[in-house]
């Protein structure tokens, strides 16, 4: 009977498995990695989606299952929690460095989902690109759904904005 | 014998899943068509956030009844009859402004119906009503950001927003209607009253008009049916678009 990997062990693995629409988060600094454990001899993995449609969700889910099978995991399980609710607040500390130096701005709190008019985030948002706090909002919606897109009047440039969530 | 024994919640949920499925196709016929390009974008995210929401619920919808039936057969391999959501998210796009006025009378609606359903005793439902209730918060900022906008915006912004107003205003009246599935679902505690939703969303409509400058309608006669499956022909329409490819081919997979 072989031994079956440390649960320590396979968090690292799940730690390497990019998301794959910002590659410079892995899918543990995103925080959708909800728990690891075994039943019985059973790795049981439960994943948490960002949105509810949000297409990496299937394509991560077989990329855990790949790389899981390729370190010798043969008895798997994958599911889908869906309580309680992703928010950005499980975004990790070096998940939120990377995010900058990847050029997004980072999310600030997220407020229960309210109803208030105005721009999604009252805190400034910095650009990542030269720290003005001089920017606007210009879409509450961005090329994925976790993103807004701002412009930094400070250096023109465009930029991404992690929505609180 | 007509078997009618089934739980109401498979109905229930179908209805909640239908909802979303229909406007979701609906708005990603906006795609390379939006007046701006944030637009466009934006359009497409909130459709997108409505495919996965009718995937959450008609995936369950199916797992309640039992019968093999998953989300894509739900979606692809039902007649018009067959279909629950209410009258108002079946009517055709129009211009920019019907499109924000449907969306806005929905996207009020649906924040206030998961608010209550994040609260059900059925886990599944309020673990679906939790998650997407978060993400429909965007949808109704964003689309009363528009109305207010187009309403106090110029003469031909207002006249095409009141008419769009004028035009749907008669399918606003079904999401709040109670009938024997409602009530069974609030008996049960997996559902709640929609008769009660109407006060905060009359409010909220009254105070986005006025910032809007536009009018309420005073005719009070709604239109129904959706909800049990009587629909416009519109929605055969919709539905001979979204279902041409996997019916002509049933055994085609990406
Ligand atoms: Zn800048």
């Amino acid at each position: 009977m072989k031994t079956l990997p440390a649960l320590a062990t396979v968090r690292d693995w799940l730690d390497e498995i990019e998301d794959p629409e910002i590659p410079a988060l892995s899918i543990t600094d995103l925080g959708i990695v909800r728990d690891v454990r075994y039943v019985d001899d059973v790795l049981e993995v439960a994943l948490t989606p960002t949105y509810a449609g949000c297409p990496a969700t299937q394509v991560i889910r077989d990329d855990v299952e790949r790389t899981l099978r390729a370190r010798g995991v043969d008895r798997l399980r994958i599911t889908e929690r869906l309580a309680p609710a992703w928010t950005s607040e499980w975004l990790s500390v070096r998940g939120r460095e990377r995010l900058h130096e990847y050029g997004i701005a980072p999310p600030h709190a997220a407020a229960e989902a309210g109803l208030a008019l105005g721009p999604i985030a009252s805190a400034i948002v910095r650009c990542p690109r030269c720290a003005s706090g001089e920017t606007r909002e210009q879409s509450r919606f961005g090329s994925t759904p976790c993103k807004a897109l701002y412009r930094c009047d400070a250096c023109g440039e465009p930029f991404e904005y992690f929505k609180p969530h | 014998m007509i078997a009618t024994a089934r739980d109401p919640r498979v109905e229930y949920v179908m209805r909640l899943g239908d909802n979303a499925l229909v406007l979701a196709q609906r708005l990603c016929a906006w795609i390379a068509h939006a007046p701006v390009m944030e637009e466009d974008v934006a359009l497409a995210n909130v459709s997108l956030d409505l495919f996965g929401q009718a995937r959450l619920w008609l995936g369950y919808a199916g797992e309640l009844e039992g019968a093999g039936r998953d989300e894509d057969h739900f979606a692809f391999h039902r007649a018009a009859s067959g279909f629950r959501n209410v009258l108002l998210v079946e009517r055709p796009n129009g211009d920019f402004a019907a499109t924000t006025v449907r969306g806005y009378f929905f996207d009020l609606w649906s924040y206030l119906a998961l608010g209550e359903l994040a609260r059900s005793r059925d886990e599944r439902i309020a673990a679906i009503a939790g998650k997407t209730r978060k993400e429909t918060a965007y949808h109704l900022r964003r689309s009363e950001d528009w109305l207010i906008r187009l309403g106090d915006g110029t003469p031909e912004s207002h006249a095409r927003t009141q008419h769009a107003v004028n035009d749907l205003w008669r399918y606003t009246g079904e999401p709040f209607l109670r009938d024997e599935i409602d009530a069974a679902m609030l008996d049960a505690g997996v559902g709640f009253d929609p008769a009660t939703l109407l006060d905060p969303w009359n409010e909220r409509v009254r105070s986005a008009f006025s910032a809007a400058t536009l009018a309420i309608p005073s005719d009070p006669w709604m239109q129904r049916g959706g909800k049990s499956g009587l629909h416009t022909e519109q929605l055969s329409y919709l539905l001979a678009e979204m279902q041409a490819l996997p019916r002509s081919m049933p055994e085609a997979a990406w």
